[in-house]
């Protein structure tokens, strides 16, 4: 079983795995592999923390009901297959700073904090905006043949493509 | 028979997890948990995230139609329209830019010990998310509807069989992999 140990698999190997892993769970679930509605039902038992039965009534959540779902739980072992496997690898660590950011952008915790807290609003933003995220318009879309799904993941990487060279071409040099 | 398993909420639920599983310990053996390799990405020095995204969707197109022509899967296509992919996938796009992360692997970035995914990706996510549930009711009327086309499909909007626009995705995906590696890239 050496090879569950090692740091790093083909791109190709690991690609093939999701493919599979989507007909897995178009068979077995009927349900597309996606994470962001995840986010937005957990927003949504947040605000109903603070605000009881009355965040139930906003129209998107009657859309998204904020209850754990197959998907909430698909992003939950997410997280814990990546820790199994960053632990068998010996990858595990915290790390407040990425060495590529550092590189570039130094050792500041709080500016690598608030960059990455932008980041994340407008990422969760955009990906119930657009309706999907990476996975679920990017992998599950596509191979559905979706024109959304094409159509978003490209403006995701437009977008993407555009800010990180911004950040490190322009901003950072 | 599968009708059954999907029926059953708690195995669903369980299956669920077991996926995510699977799906999280695959991103991170393939380093797109990491945000060097995301960004290597996006600024077009290190091709590792296209090259697993392209794979899968070779393998995963083929499979699932395959599927579907045995009646053991059917699709789920998203509707979809100008407004709503595009605007909101190129706010996305800034997103994930300033991240280095998007809303699958922050969550397998969290599971490898990556402060920065859950103290800014994963709270980010929650505000972000939340902000547009409550702006939902103004967006819809006015953005999102923008240039609907609905649950539309390749085949459908360009009127080809099913099976010939999957032979030449993956003939133009395959080309494209080989262009990647013989670039070194």
């Amino acid at each position: 079983m050496e090879w569950l140990r090692l740091e790093q698999w083909s791109p190709y190997i690991v690609g093939v795995g999701i493919g599979i892993l989507s007909c897995l769970s178009f068979v077995l679930s009927d349900h597309p592999i996606g994470c962001s509605t995840a986010f937005v039902r957990s927003s949504g038992m947040i605000e109903r923390l603070f605000r009881g039965t009355k965040a139930e009534e906003r129209p998107y959540y009657r859309q998204f009901s904020p209850t754990i779902t197959w998907e909430w739980m698909l992003v939950v072992g997410v997280i814990i297959g990546s820790f199994i496997s960053a632990i068998l690898s010996g990858r595990f660590g915290f790390n407040w700073i990425p060495a590529k950011w550092e590189a570039t952008a130094g050792d500041a915790v709080y500016i690598r904090w608030f960059v990455a807290l932008v980041g994340g609003i407008l990422l969760g933003f955009g990906a119930r905006f657009a309706g999907g995220c990476t996975s679920g318009h990017g992998i599950s879309g596509m191979l559905q043949l979706a024109v959304s799904g094409w159509l978003a993941a490209m403006c995701f990487f437009i977008g993407g493509i555009a800010t990180a060279m911004f950040i490190f071409r322009i901003v950072l040099v | 028979m599968l009708k059954a398993i999907h029926s059953k909420k708690g195995l669903q639920l369980c299956l669920g997890l077991l996926i995510g599983i699977v799906f999280g310990f695959l991103l991170q053996k393939g380093g797109a948990t990491r945000y060097d390799v995301i960004i290597g990405q996006l600024l077009l020095q290190d091709f590792t995230v296209v090259k697993i995204m392209l794979s899968a969707v070779v393998t995963g197109m083929i499979g699932v139609h395959f599927l579907k022509s045995q009646k053991m899967a059917r699709l789920h296509l998203k509707s979809g329209s100008f407004g709503q992919n595009v605007i909101g996938g190129l706010i996305f796009g800034v997103g994930f830019g300033l991240l280095g992360y998007c809303p699958g692997t922050v969550a397998g970035a969290a599971g490898e010990g990556s402060l920065d995914a859950i103290f800014g990706g994963i709270i980010g996510m929650l505000i972000g998310t939340g902000i547009f549930a409550i702006l939902f009711p103004k967006l819809q009327k006015k953005i999102l509807e923008i240039g609907y086309f609905g649950e539309l499909s390749l085949p459908e909007l360009l009127k080809i069989n099913e099976w010939l626009v999957i032979m030449i995705v993956c003939a133009a995906i395959i080309v494209l992999l080989f262009t990647i590696e013989k670039a070194g890239l």
